[in-house]
């Protein structure tokens, strides 16, 4: 019973894993509007989840949103920052019998400068996954690298390496971020760097700890003993049956790297405005808690889940694939 | 015990100065130099290199290099670009607020997590262990400064309980002293909650897997078999063999309290080490960024090694183990 529940925790972790990456590609056509689209922002800013406002297209290029628009026999008469506006039928380009053709709906509102939230939610997540896929994979390499070879070579440069690998592990990594990320520029690029460098060390032990333990297994003697070179035993033998745990180890590193470019881009060091990330829009409604709490709000409830889906799809292959968590499962 | 010490000690040391070397290097590395930063068109070729000179730039790294060192160690910490202080002084006023906050974290952080974990380990695969297991997983998954602004929004702004930032409300100074007291566990209340509770969940969810482990072995059996009380079996022998392994995770842990109370000192304007550093980084302030880094790395090195002194002092195999000189 206790294994079932288990793969349960796996399948939803996986089913909300494929959904965010679902969001991730398809934002531009699941997104309602343009991420930067700011039609009419003194109307349209700061306006709560679920308002929707008529959009009035005018011959001269502008737009104005409106709270309520009433057709007239001359033309519209709207409400508009709480004053009552007349425009003329021939100054209105998407008139219609009853209004006008076009609408905003803020499903999860706007933020100071009357951009969709929701939109902007969809096209963050774009930013978190890539952001968070290229850091594990970075990681991963380092920590691969670095973790076979202390194992393989042993003794003094085994010893180092993983001397090194203490110390890093012993440093707040996010004072060292921001550190870095302040005294050069931040773009996409040094925020993948920066995080893959500051994460690679998790990898790279329980790398280590696989191949030490398989090193020296009699598969892999024989393969020794029939003239194999270190490097094709690795590629062919260690690697693909130490894969499991570096796997594991891999989800939770992208759950908490998530989590770091969500407090970088938050401080102003990672993702730059006007490109939306989770962690800059949470900054954006810092100053307006008071006003306008869902600015802040939902994107956090964004980045809690797609972390917990790491997270749950980490631990569980973990239990799959440890067996001694098997066991004592059935105690 | 004291060869293990000593080990410990010097390995600190040597971790300390790789630390230091590490970010005075960084810093180096970074185009343009802080000679530059005083921005003023009118200033000649020769003044700037005269600048150069007092503030030693015109040598060779590696001798800058030395002299820093030196004087770091000999708690000579330069002047602060930004505020025109000794650097000591400034990051002095900022240790202690910073100590409290990381403490006072702390403690909510073990009486959370230990509870949840107790509470999962004993009451395994029951409704109220999938409850304590989610809340843990979601702990650990939140974002520590949004959880921050959450707690804002939730207990200053909806319901004006406690103060939204700032570490001593205004005219505090003329309060009698309990009520001054009073003011700073008000002020303090909120960050401390978040960044404790937000990294029980990762404690919870160790302590109740490293219990299940504990209650499972032999000498459990045993003590059960001899007839004790489920209080000392638990309590005692299940608990000794549980807390090892936790003390580890938890002094790996503290870098990660650290970082949190860095956002969250910012976010709470709480005038800490976090608030100091991340204003000296954005005003490019040189001499507070390195004494800051240093000053973080070296709590850190004194936790871990508390830890490993606390995991040496439950755990005998530690001590044999290092003390036989195994590595």
């Amino acid at each position: 019973m206790f294994k079932q529940r288990l793969s349960g925790t796996l399948r939803l972790g996986i089913v909300l894993l494929g959904l965010i990456a679902g969001v991730a590609i398809g934002a531009p056509w699941l997104a309602p509007y343009d991420p930067n689209e700011q039609l009419d922002p003194a109307s349209g800013n700061f306006r709560p989840p679920g308002t929707r406002l008529a959009a009035i297209e005018r011959k001269d290029g502008g737009w104005l949103l409106a709270d309520s628009v009433r057709r007239t026999s001359e033309g519209l008469d709207y409400t508009r920052l709480g004053t009552v506006g007349r425009l003329a039928a021939v100054e209105v380009a998407n008139l219609t019998a009853d209004g006008v053709a076009d609408s905003r709906y803020f499903l999860l509102g706007s933020d100071r400068f009357g951009r969709d939230l929701f939109t902007r939610l969809l096209y963050g997540a774009r930013v978190s996954t890539v952001i968070a896929a290229l850091t594990t994979l970075l990681a991963l390499t380092l920590g691969l690298a670095v973790g076979s070879l202390a194992a393989l070579g042993g003794g003094l440069l085994d010893g180092v390496l993983m001397r090194g690998v203490d110390a890093l592990l012993a440093f707040p990594d996010l004072v060292l971020l921001i550190a870095v990320a302040a005294l050069f520029r931040p773009s996409d690029l040094s925020v993948v760097v920066v995080l893959g460098l500051a994460s690679w060390m998790s990898v790279a032990r329980v790398a280590r700890a696989q191949i030490l333990a398989l090193k020296n297994r009699e598969f892999v003697l024989a393969a020794r003993g029939m003239g194999r070179g270190w490097l094709g035993i690795w590629w062919d033998h260690l690697l693909p049956n130490a894969l499991g745990p570096i796997v594991v180890q891999a989800a939770l590193l992208a759950g908490s790297t998530i989590l770091i470019e969500a407090v970088l881009s938050f401080l102003g060091l990672g993702i730059q405005p006007p490109r939306s990330s989770w962690g800059n829009m949470i900054a954006g409604g810092q100053n307006y808690l008071s006003t306008a709490w869902w600015i802040a709000t939902f994107p956090g409830v964004a980045i809690c889940i797609a972390v917990i889906s790491f997270h749950l799809v980490g631990d569980g292959l973990r239990d799959r694939f440890d067996p001694r968590l098997r066991t004592t499962a059935d105690g | 015990m004291i060869s293990f010490l000593l080990r410990r000690l010097g390995a600190s040391v040597l971790l300390l100065a790789l630390v230091l070397s590490a970010v005075f290097f960084l810093i180096h590395l970074t185009p343009g130099d802080p000679s530059q930063l005083i921005e003023d068109p009118r200033m000649t070729l020769e003044q700037r290199a005269n600048l150069r000179r007092i503030y030693g730039l015109d040598r060779p790294l590696i001798e800058q290099y030395g002299r820093w060192l030196v004087a770091t160690v000999q708690g000579d910490w330069g002047i602060s670009m930004v505020q025109q202080r000794p650097v000591a002084r400034v990051l002095g006023e900022a240790i202690l607020p910073t100590l409290a906050l990381a403490t006072t974290a702390l403690t909510i952080q073990i009486c959370v997590g230990f509870l949840f974990g107790f509470a999962g380990a004993l009451r395994r695969d029951r409704p109220l262990d999938h409850l304590l297991r989610a809340v843990s997983l979601i702990f650990f998954s939140l974002p520590v400064f949004w959880l921050g602004l959450m707690a804002i929004l939730t207990f200053s702004v909806h319901w004006p309980l406690l103060p939204a930032g700032g570490m001593r409300s205004i005219g505090a100074e003329a309060l009698p002293p309990l009520a001054r007291a009073r003011d700073l566990l008000a002020h303090l209340i909120l960050p401390a909650s978040v960044i404790g509770l937000a990294s029980s969940g990762a404690l919870a969810r160790f302590v109740r897997s490293s219990l299940i482990d504990a209650l499972g072995q032999e000498h459990i059996r045993m003590a059960r078999a001899r007839g004790l009380r489920e209080w000392r079996v638990v309590g005692v022998h299940a608990l000794r063999y549980a807390l090892a392994p936790v003390i580890q995770i938890l002094a790996l842990g503290i870098p990660t309290l650290l970082s949190g109370s860095f956002v969250i000192e910012v976010i709470f304007s709480w005038p800490g080490l976090g608030r100091v550093g991340f204003d000296a980084v954005l005003g490019r302030d040189y001499p507070v960024v390195l004494a800051g880094t240093a000053l973080a790395a070296v709590l850190v090195i004194l936790f871990n090694l508390f830890a490993d002194l606390g995991h040496a002092a439950l755990d005998p195999r530690v001590r044999e183990g290092l003390a036989a000189g195994a590595r």
